[in-house]
């Protein structure tokens, strides 16, 4: 699977226009700060509302101005990673992690609550709340819970971000893993040359 | 210890406070989140028309009840063809000038916990598989709890204080309409009935303080969900 994207969203005054063409692994979208990058995330994920284009996933199609077809976002499946995290702050991190697992239909689950703690070394937390975890902690359970709700992609946007650069490595490992053992198509926002190197496979540069 | 007639006056005052609540706290909540997160032409007269009987003698409040409700009035008429009935010196009509008391400072409790709610824990949830309707219940609402405990014991301590637009909409009738402020109020115009007047407001007082006791109760159980 990978992503077929082609898309014009209004971004205040501007149009910001991007095409993403099917290619395996990590597409990087890369950008100085304030180009709109976040703004394409959200159009994949079904947040706003493209003017024209269309956005497929292998098979699916989320969106398509001609066709008039525009899911809304729970029926996307994409598991989007936040900069912020967005944890939910009543929830404990169990319960933040099964919060899309439990509302996605079986077949579409690809990984169950156990492999993925495991996977992200987060098992020890599962009874924590969310509002004691550290930056590195909760972007690893954003991850897992976007893993969990089954998703045809993931959305990432600038994970590393608000993290030093020891759990950066950390996280990056995961993502790599997540690329090479699940094979999801990921999209992911970076203004970062270095981190772009490393993971993506094809790098779409907005200006 | 209290008389029985004057438990039945406890009774009835929680009996009408907690009807004002029940009737209220709906239309409370709906009134919140239309003035919290929409945009909408007519905003600012909706929320003017919320804060009126925080900003209105209440007697003016119970005297524009008694217009509309009355047997003349366009609600009273249409209650009395429907149902058969009135609120005119009835409990269920101290239970509406009460629950009307009380919605300004229940609309605002409700509406600063949903405006302290980040929208973007919504639209994760949403991204997660969430339609609006659960992402409503399993975010908004759990997140918005502190402020609808905080509001229920606001609306009920308001309720049981209600005294205004009680007296002027459904008059002062025993075992009907007279709940503790009436009956503390009617008991100082008798003379020598000073013992009954302080057991009465010793009653106010502990109803009042058990209502704090619950909320607080209720905040922390709020804040320790997370677990759930």
């Amino acid at each position: 699977m990978s992503f077929d994207i082609d898309l014009s969203v209004p971004r205040g005054r501007r149009t910001i226009s991007v095409r993403i063409a099917p290619a395996a692994g990590i597409t990087a979208l890369f950008g100085p700060s304030g180009i709109g990058k976040t703004t394409v995330l959200d159009a994949v994920a079904g947040l706003v509302r493209p003017t024209s284009g269309h956005v497929r996933i292998g098979e699916a199609t989320l969106f398509d101005a001609a066709a008039g077809i525009a899911l809304p976002p729970e029926k996307r499946g994409c598991g989007y990673v936040f900069q912020d995290g967005r944890l939910f702050p009543h929830k404990s991190v169990r319960n933040n992690l099964l919060y899309g697992w439990n509302l996605v239909p079986e077949d579409r689950r690809f990984i169950n609550l156990g492999e993925a703690t495991e996977f992200l070394g987060i098992g020890a937390l599962l009874d924590r709340s969310v509002r004691h975890l550290s930056g590195g902690e909760a972007q690893r359970v954003a991850i897992g819970r976007a893993l969990l709700s089954g998703p045809r992609a993931l959305l990432m946007d600038e994970p590393l971000s608000s993290l030093d650069a020891d759990r950066r490595d950390g996280i990056l490992r995961v993502i790599e893993r997540i690329r090479d053992d699940l094979a999801l198509p990921i999209l992911y926002v970076s203004h970062d040359r270095a981190e772009v190197d490393r993971l993506a496979s094809q790098v779409v540069e907005l200006s | 210890m209290l008389s029985p007639a004057e438990w039945a006056i406890v009774g009835l005052s929680l009996k009408v406070a907690a009807a004002a609540i029940v009737l209220t706290l709906p239309i409370a909540f709906a009134l919140a989140w239309l003035l919290a997160r929409k945009r909408f032409y007519g905003r600012m007269l909706l929320d003017t028309l919320v804060h009126l009987p925080l900003v209105l003698p209440p007697v003016v409040t119970g005297w524009l009840l008694l217009l509309f409700f009355g047997a003349g009035g366009w609600g009273g008429r249409t209650l009395q063809a429907l149902f058969g009935t009135t609120l005119m010196f009835r409990w269920t009509g101290a239970a509406l000038a009460a629950g009307i008391m009380a919605l300004p400072l229940m609309v605002r409790a409700i509406r600063l916990s949903l405006e302290a709610i980040d929208t973007r824990l919504e639209t994760a949830a949403r991204t997660l598989g969430a339609s609006p309707l659960r992402a409503f219940a399993s975010i908004t609402l759990p997140l918005a709890l502190p402020g609808i405990a905080a509001a229920v014991v606001l609306g009920f301590a308001r309720s049981l204080g209600e005294f205004g637009a009680t007296i002027t909409f459904v008059s002062n009738v025993p075992d009907e309409t007279r709940t503790l402020p009436l009956a503390i109020y009617t008991a100082l115009q008798v003379p020598g009935a000073e013992a009954s007047v302080t057991r009465l407001a010793i009653a106010s007082v502990v109803l009042s303080l058990a209502a704090l006791l619950v909320s607080e109760w209720l905040v922390r159980k709020g804040g320790r969900s997370y677990v759930l």
